[in-house]
């Protein structure tokens, strides 16, 4: 689209939506599939992990998009992104879990046990490396990682609820767990094709 | 050619300068934040009060209390060894937990002790002999082979130098890394009789590609320093007269092993059958020891059977899978105990063939080898 609708207000919710629909880390580009596979059994664990993930997303990568263009870029160090994001991400994770566990149990026991798992999920890494990619401010980036993450939210409740129902039905025994998973988010990614044509950033 | 260095320089010094404040920072958070104070663990109705700093998990906190919870993962929540029952402060459930607590567990407050953080005051139960756990070092004075793929082993303990246990308990050992295998922890039977305090000895069937065995055959050699801990288990004889049967076979008989010389020692004089099931002949040993046992005890029988021997051989003891020659020798086993050893396929099909035949199915004991 043209720069009318990538500037203000609109173009904000733009990025958002184009993050989490068009750009769907998890059904368009694959990634956090390991996360997916696992925790995806049931809609409880799905929201539990996806709500985590979309929080952490958000804020490392405006924390990494900080980091990249006040030190990274400056000292001509951009090759050193991959390294230094995903230490970021793991500090920022180790950080967060203390925290709640020390204030707020019950959203330990909702959110933290998910937060070593995605310590490493490339999900959250990808989002921040296609960031640098974007000619985004602060804001912007920062939407971009929150519509990303919730890209993720929503496609792994989506998968854990079809997978909660398809449960009680029989399926030959080749395909329990990942087998059919993986069929399901393949046929969700094709449904998601349809996004595509609908917004450009 | 200057400018590289100093790109290169630039570089490590920044990685090495983030590296170090970001763990100082997680370093001085894990000071402050997670601090929860003095807290107390009740256990077994105040039978033993511990006071301890909180903030790890159970499992960890009791370790350094020197009471050892059996573990095989090392508190990551895959192996569902480490249960406790919590009685009150635990929190609730962790979804970690809950594919491996069965409802009735979930009843009576089972968790996972490695996923139970201790923030506050906290009541538990465990079973009594865990007290008795400690920690080895020990060194390997012989290991010999007993067949093609089983070795016997064993062990002089260094430190401490006793270890007090019943026959029928297990050890865990502890591998050492390898070729890039990761250090794990495995339970073995001890086969070694109890009043021999300061040894334990061990019959280990090699698994293809297990972790464990792999290293006691190929990379654990005479001389060499072990740890492992224990004892534990619930598998032992009950105090009863009933006449015994033992089924085990391949390594499954290490506990027997114990039981039946431990019984020798102490002059038990209960009647007592081994059914011992195997493939060829090549699969078995410890036959004349087991021979000789029969002369000594009282009414004790050895039954070998073998299911793959070709039926032209020399062999002239029982042929067939073990259930159907346990029902050939006793049509009745109403009125027996049973203690098996084994692979669960082969426990389940022994309970199967037991209850068939008049044995109700809490007077079968038995020690599952996963």
């Amino acid at each position: 689209m043209e720069a009318t609708a990538t500037h203000g207000f609109a173009g904000l919710i733009l990025i958002f939506v184009s993050a989490a629909f068009t750009d769907n880390v998890l059904l368009t580009r694959f990634l956090g599939m390991c996360s997916c596979l696992g925790v995806s059994k049931k809609v409880d664990t799905s929201i539990g992990l996806g709500a985590a993930v979309t929080f952490v997303t958000s804020v490392t990568t405006a924390l990494n998009y900080l980091v990249y263009k006040f030190v990274l870029l400056p000292l001509d160090l951009d090759f050193l992104r991959f390294l230094t994001f995903i230490v970021i991400i793991a500090a920022f994770t180790q950080l967060v879990e203390m925290i709640i566990d020390r204030y707020s149990p019950s959203l330990y026991y909702a959110l933290g046990i998910f937060l070593p798992l995605i310590t490493v999920n490339c999900a959250i890494l990808g989002i921040s490396l296609f960031m640098v990619n974007k000619p985004y401010n602060f804001l912007e980036a920062f939407l971009f990682g929150a519509g990303g993450g919730f890209g993720w939210f929503l496609a792994i409740t989506l998968i854990g609820g079809i997978r909660e129902k398809i449960n009680e039905s029989m399926l030959p025994k080749g395909l329990e767990g990942p087998g059919i998973t993986l069929i399901i988010i393949g046929i969700m990614s094709l449904a998601f094709i349809g996004f595509s044509g609908i917004i450009k950033v | 050619m200057e400018q590289l260095m100093v790109n290169i320089l630039i570089a490590t010094g920044f990685l090495a300068g983030m590296g170090l404040l970001l763990s100082a920072l997680l370093v001085i958070a894990e000071k402050s934040i997670l601090n929860f104070g003095p807290c107390t663990i009740d256990i077994n109705n105040s039978e033993k009060i511990l006071k301890v700093k909180g903030g790890g998990s159970l499992l960890s906190i009791l370790a350094r209390e020197s009471i050892f919870i059996p573990s095989a993962c090392g508190g990551r929540g895959s192996c569902a060894y480490c249960k406790v029952i919590v009685k009150n402060g635990g929190g609730p459930v962790s979804p970690v937990e809950e594919p491996y607590l069965s409802d009735e567990e979930r009843k009576r407050n089972t968790r996972l002790s490695c996923q139970v953080k201790v923030r506050n005051d906290i009541s538990i139960e465990i079973p009594r002999e865990y007290f008795s756990v400690r920690k080895y070092r020990g060194k390997l004075i012989s290991k010999r082979p007993l067949t093609h793929d089983i070795f016997e082993l064993r062990i002089e303990l260094l430190e401490p130098r006793e270890i007090t246990f019943t026959a029928g308990q297990y050890i865990q050992l502890k591998s050492k890394e390898y070729k890039g295998r990761e250090s794990v922890i495995r339970a073995y039977s001890m086969s070694s009789v109890p009043s021999d305090k300061n040894h334990v000895e061990l019959i280990i069937r090699r698994v293809p590609d297990g972790i464990c065995t792999t290293w006691i055959f190929d990379y654990l050699e005479e001389g060499q320093n072990v740890g492992l801990s224990g004892p534990y288990g619930e598998f032992k004889l009950q105090p009863t007269d009933s006449p015994i049967l033992f089924i085990a076979g391949g390594s499954g008989m290490a506990p027997i092993w114990s039981m039946l010389r431990d019984m020798r020692e102490k002059g038990i004089k209960r009647k007592a059958h081994y059914f011992f099931g195997a493939l060829t002949q090549k699969d078995l040993f410890f036959l004349d020891e087991l021979r000789q046992l029969e002369r000594e005890l009282p009414d004790f029988k050895f039954i070998p059977s073998l299911s793959r021997e070709p039926e032209n051989s020399n062999w002239t003891g029982e042929r067939g899978i073990i259930t159907d020659v346990v029902k050939k020798y006793i049509p009745d086993t109403s009125g027996y105990e049973a203690y098996l050893c084994g692979s669960p396929g082969m426990i389940d099909a022994c309970i199967k063939a037991l209850t068939s035949t008049g044995m109700p199915v809490e007077k079968i004991y038995y020690d599952k080898f996963a």
